[in-house]
């Protein structure tokens, strides 16, 4: 067992856990925070997302022990301080970006770090920085299009409903 | 204007608003107090004989609590399948044993052995590892045709053969479907595969067993589309606890698409588990996992011919389907290649003579079930490529030839058992010409050829038969089940509602749409109206969601019982305004005495349900409560036309979709926000299966795309922004809203768009030899296509 100490949506948090415990189970078993998914083994289907230290990471794939002093944020850390939705949110729920709800937190996560990086993705760029999430519902049409709603550009004009 | 709530408004779905914060809550999110976790050993290889299974060194592991095998469940019931169908000749299908653990043999990789249950998720599948397995390793049977030869191994020893069943449908019209092929002034033959898919919803399954010592109540937590359905089947078939003593929950369900229909080893074992143990027991999927345990879709393997006369009108189709069952009957398996398949092969067509023959066979694979279309897919893409290739052989505008043969006539009987009650196939044509710029085509294939690339455009028209299901014909068809749905209606005394239904919402967006409709009919805010599922201990017997069915036969329960809340909550304000009933008029949750201005408000009339001191007690019962079940007389038939642009690098056969459009008719439309929303997600499926998706086994039945790393999903960059109408409206005749069902559309009818522009794209480019090109269109096959 490792003691970790994290900041998990702005609170400390110490934890005893083993070698093997993945941040995405210590965030959910740990710390119950289940709004974080696991939806593969292989790293791929990005519902984990969650930010460390800023930047957008899959939480099945890091070692809880290797993140002793990281800032982590979560789907639960992503809505306004007053608990209404943020920008991104209320855009996916605006332009029906979800179905089922169970990628959505990770979309939500890597939506957030792609408009951190650049406010104002194209259309092209949107599509290929979500290379690894994949929604099964949507066929991505509304989660594209909310997260260019969500950067302020017209959406009106380039997605027919 | 665009209504802004109730029928018709695309009103924002209030289940967002949980699952956008990370408060929704999954099966995988519930954890019980003092629960223990299970690891299954599964079979890695895909037959053999199980000599023995040892757990003598696993037993001793840390954290284990105990090993079970197939001997504990020796007197237990095996998994049931709900469907038998009856072959050519009159005799029932074979219908092999499915033991919850392999007993004696193993049948396909992922077959459960021994289920290790211990404190903790980890320990659990570190015992597993030390179970000593003696399996005599048998050949495996995976190629269907194969697996039918007189010397192939039997993947059950008890039965016969590798045949489930030898299908005719209609057998009676074989004799006069075959003089017609022998007078046809032409014949298109097609050879086909429609590939077997994994339905990979994104939440794997997940199945939590509880088990009450001081009620002896059973409580199953599962990741279902239908919890009733599982209480019915693992409760009476497999663990013999009557339906009183067992509860089946399933709360948040992150997608299904079929797959979430069936009742699985899984959930019977933790079932099972926890009251041997006395404690909760939960199982999580991996993914590696579902890839190995959740019902595959697709994989039939098909000759089909059309037959045409000097004028190019239809005479006869005839059609040969090798359809794969894998090592078991998964629930309703038998069903998906004969009634969901046969019965659609008319498709949007006046062809008076069909026979459809259908062969299920048995191989040493995961189970095959309904995913997303079930056997709708399968007749779609049969016919629309057979009929696109028709139209090149005569030299004829595939959209001309469709026309031509086009039902026009409604109501219509098919010759394949079904009467389609409305539709209008060239207004969802016209409608998807005007969308495309069909004119415009050329001009973007010269732009196309410039960049060096091949464009096609691709058009094609799909029905299907949704809203199942009417009970006592399918019950006449093999179906072990009704097709009913239920709905109760509980009005509290403040005024709000709650309706309970039998319908179940895995991404669906019936908290949302399911409001809207009872919100409209009386009258009051949608806020005011909850809906509540996935709960048989609160909610009425129901079937559940899947094959289009939950607006159509849950939503007209709901209506039904809606109506009968109206009924006598008008009789309750006629008695407080001291007029007649018959005057009573309600509007805007506002009860008026016609002709007069005397009003009472709804909140009024509860309130007097429920506080029934001034109420007609002699004649009226207090409360205000109805319930409604909903058997429908008929299927509903959405149908539609659509189109797709590609682009082909002949460098490398990759396939780009271009464009996508999708022109539907599905009846009256409750939320067109979220029947958009349900058709973009089947396109992505349908696209992925014409590009992308292949389950893939090897000749000795192991499983080559288990992982996302070889299964290929649809990712954001595989897929364009669709255009979707759906504008054209031919309402049902027969359900109370004139609605049809839209959750499958979009992976019925997509395949044979994207395959019919390649083909085009390769014949315009110059490669008139291709025919056709099996799916997935990878770029290895394509490319070979070209060069072949």
């Amino acid at each position: 067992m490792t003691q970790v100490t994290m900041t998990v949506n702005g609170k400390a948090v110490t934890r005893d856990v083993e070698g093997r415990t993945l941040l995405a189970e210590f965030l959910r078993e740990g710390l119950r925070l289940t709004g974080t998914h696991v939806g593969c083994d292989t790293s791929q289907c990005g519902a984990c997302v969650v930010h460390v230290n800023g930047n957008a990471i899959k939480s099945c794939t890091a070692l809880a022990a290797d993140l002793d002093g990281a800032s982590v944020t979560t789907i639960e850390g992503m809505a306004n301080p007053d608990g209404s939705l943020s920008v991104i949110q209320q855009a996916f729920q605006d332009h029906h970006g979800l179905q089922c709800g169970f990628c959505t937190p990770g979309m939500v996560m890597s939506a957030a770090a792609l408009l951190k990086e650049n406010p104002k993705p194209t259309e092209t760029e949107v599509r290929a920085y979500l290379e690894g999430n994949i929604c099964r519902c949507t066929g991505y049409h509304n989660i594209v299009k909310a997260i260019l709603a969500a950067s302020g550009q017209d959406v009106g004009a380039i997605a027919a409903e | 204007m665009p209504k802004d709530h109730g029928i018709g408004a695309s009103s924002k779905r209030r289940e967002d608003v949980r699952f956008l914060t990370g408060q929704g809550r999954y099966t995988d999110d519930i954890n019980l107090h003092g629960q223990a976790y299970v690891h299954f050993l599964r079979s890695d290889v895909a037959h053999g004989r199980l000599n023995k299974v040892d757990t003598s060194a696993a037993e001793g592991m840390p954290g284990v609590i105990r090993i079970f095998t197939g001997k504990d469940f020796e007197g237990v019931g095996g998994l049931p399948c709900g469907w038998q169908v009856t072959d050519r000749h009159g005799n029932p299908m074979q219908e092999p044993a499915h033991p919850v653990l392999a007993q004696g043999k193993v049948r396909h990789v992922g077959d459960p052995i021994a289920a290790v249950v211990a404190e903790t998720a980890a320990e659990a599948r570190n015992a597993a590892e030390a179970i000593v397995l003696d399996i005599e390793e048998l050949p495996a049977v995976v190629d269907m045709k194969k697996a039918l030869r007189p010397d192939a191994p039997k993947v059950h020893d008890d039965l016969s053969s590798n045949l489930c069943y030898d299908w005719g449908f209609v057998e009676e019209n074989k004799a006069a479907v075959d003089e017609a092929f022998s007078k046809a002034a032409h014949v298109t033959t097609l050879e086909l595969v429609n590939n077997r898919l994994s339905p990979n919803a994104m939440e794997p399954r997940v199945a939590v067993g509880d088990y009450n010592t001081g009620t002896d109540d059973s409580t199953l937590y599962t990741t279902s589309q239908n919890p009733h359905v599982i209480r019915l089947l693992m409760g009476a078939f497999v663990l013999g606890i009557p339906e009183h003593k067992l509860r089946v929950v399933a709360p948040d369900v992150g997608g299904g698409f079929g797959s979430k229909i069936f009742h699985y080893a899984e959930e019977a074992f933790c079932t099972f588990a926890a009251k041997a143990i006395r404690r909760p027991v939960k199982w999580t999927a991996s993914r590696s996992e579902a890839f190995i345990t959740d019902a595959h879709g697709r994989d039939h393997v098909t000759k089909i011919e059309l037959a045409l006369d000097a004028e190019n009108n239809f005479t006869a189709i005839r059609t040969e389907t090798y359809a794969n069952m894998g090592a078991y009957l998964s629930t309703f398996a038998p069903s998906v290649p004969t009634w969901l398949h046969g019965t659609l092969m008319a498709g949007n067509y006046r062809t008076p003579l069909i026979y459809v023959n259908v062969k299920a066979v048995f191989t040493n694979t995961v189970p095959v079930d309904a995913y997303r279309g079930a056997g709708r897919p399968e007749a779609t893409f049969q016919l629309e490529r057979l009929v696109d290739k028709a139209a090149r052989e005569l030299g004829v505008d595939p959209v001309d030839l469709r026309r031509q043969n086009f039902i026009t006539q409604f109501p219509y009987a098919t010759p394949v058992a079904v009467e389609y009650d409305t539709g209008d196939y060239n207004a969802t044509m016209d409608k998807l010409l005007e969308m495309i710029d069909r004119d415009g085509f050329e001009a973007r294939a010269a732009k196309s050829k410039a960049d060096g690339k091949l464009r096609g455009l691709g058009i094609n028209c799909y029905i299907e038969a949704c809203g199942i299901a009417p009970s006592a014909l399918v019950g006449q068809l093999g179906a072990r089940a009704g097709l009913y749905e239920s709905a109760t209606v509980r009005v509290n005394a403040t005024g709000g509602i709650v309706v309970m239904t039998g319908s179940h919402s895995h991404g669906q967006g019936h908290e949302t749409s399911f409001a809207q409709v009872v919100a409209d009919m009386i009258g009051v805010p949608e806020a005011q109206v909850e809906i509540v599922h996935g709960d048989t201990a609160n909610t009425p017997m129901g079937m559940g969601t899947y094959g289009s069915r939950s607006i159509a036969v849950g939503g007209s329960a709901m209506v039904r019982a809606t109506e009968k809340i109206i009924k006598k909550a008008k009789k309750i304000a006629a008695h407080l305004m001291e007029a007649s009933e018959g005057d009573i008029e309600l509007k805007d949750g506002q009860f008026t005495v016609a002709g007069t201005d005397k009003s009472v408000a709804w909140g009024d009339v509860t309130l007097a349900a429920y506080v029934p001191h001034n109420y007609p007690l002699t004649e009226l019962e207090p409360g205000l409560e109805e319930t409604a079940f909903y058997d429908p007389n008929n299927f509903t038939y959405p149908a539609g036309a659509y189109a797709c642009e590609v682009e082909v690098d002949p460098e490398t056969g990759k396939v780009t979709i271009c464009s996508f459009a999708a022109a539907d008719d599905f009846g009256n439309v409750i939320n067109p926000m979220i029947v958009s929303g349900q058709v973009h997600g089947g396109l992505a499926q349908g696209i992925g299966q014409a590009l992308l998706e292949n389950v893939s086994y090897d000749e000795n039945g192991q499983l080559l795309s288990a992982s996302y790393m070889d299964y290929a999903m649809p990712r954001a960059d595989d897929v364009p922004f669709y255009q979707v109408d759906h504008s054209c409206v031919t309402p049902c005749t027969h359900n109370p809203l004139g609605v049809k069902g839209c959750g499958e559309a979009g992976a019925i009818g997509s395949p044979p768009a994207v395959v019919n522009a390649v083909i085009d794209a390769l014949h315009r480019g110059g490669m008139k030899h291709v025919a056709h090109i099996d799916m997935p269109l990878t770029p290895a096959r394509v490319w070979s296509a070209m060069h072949g």
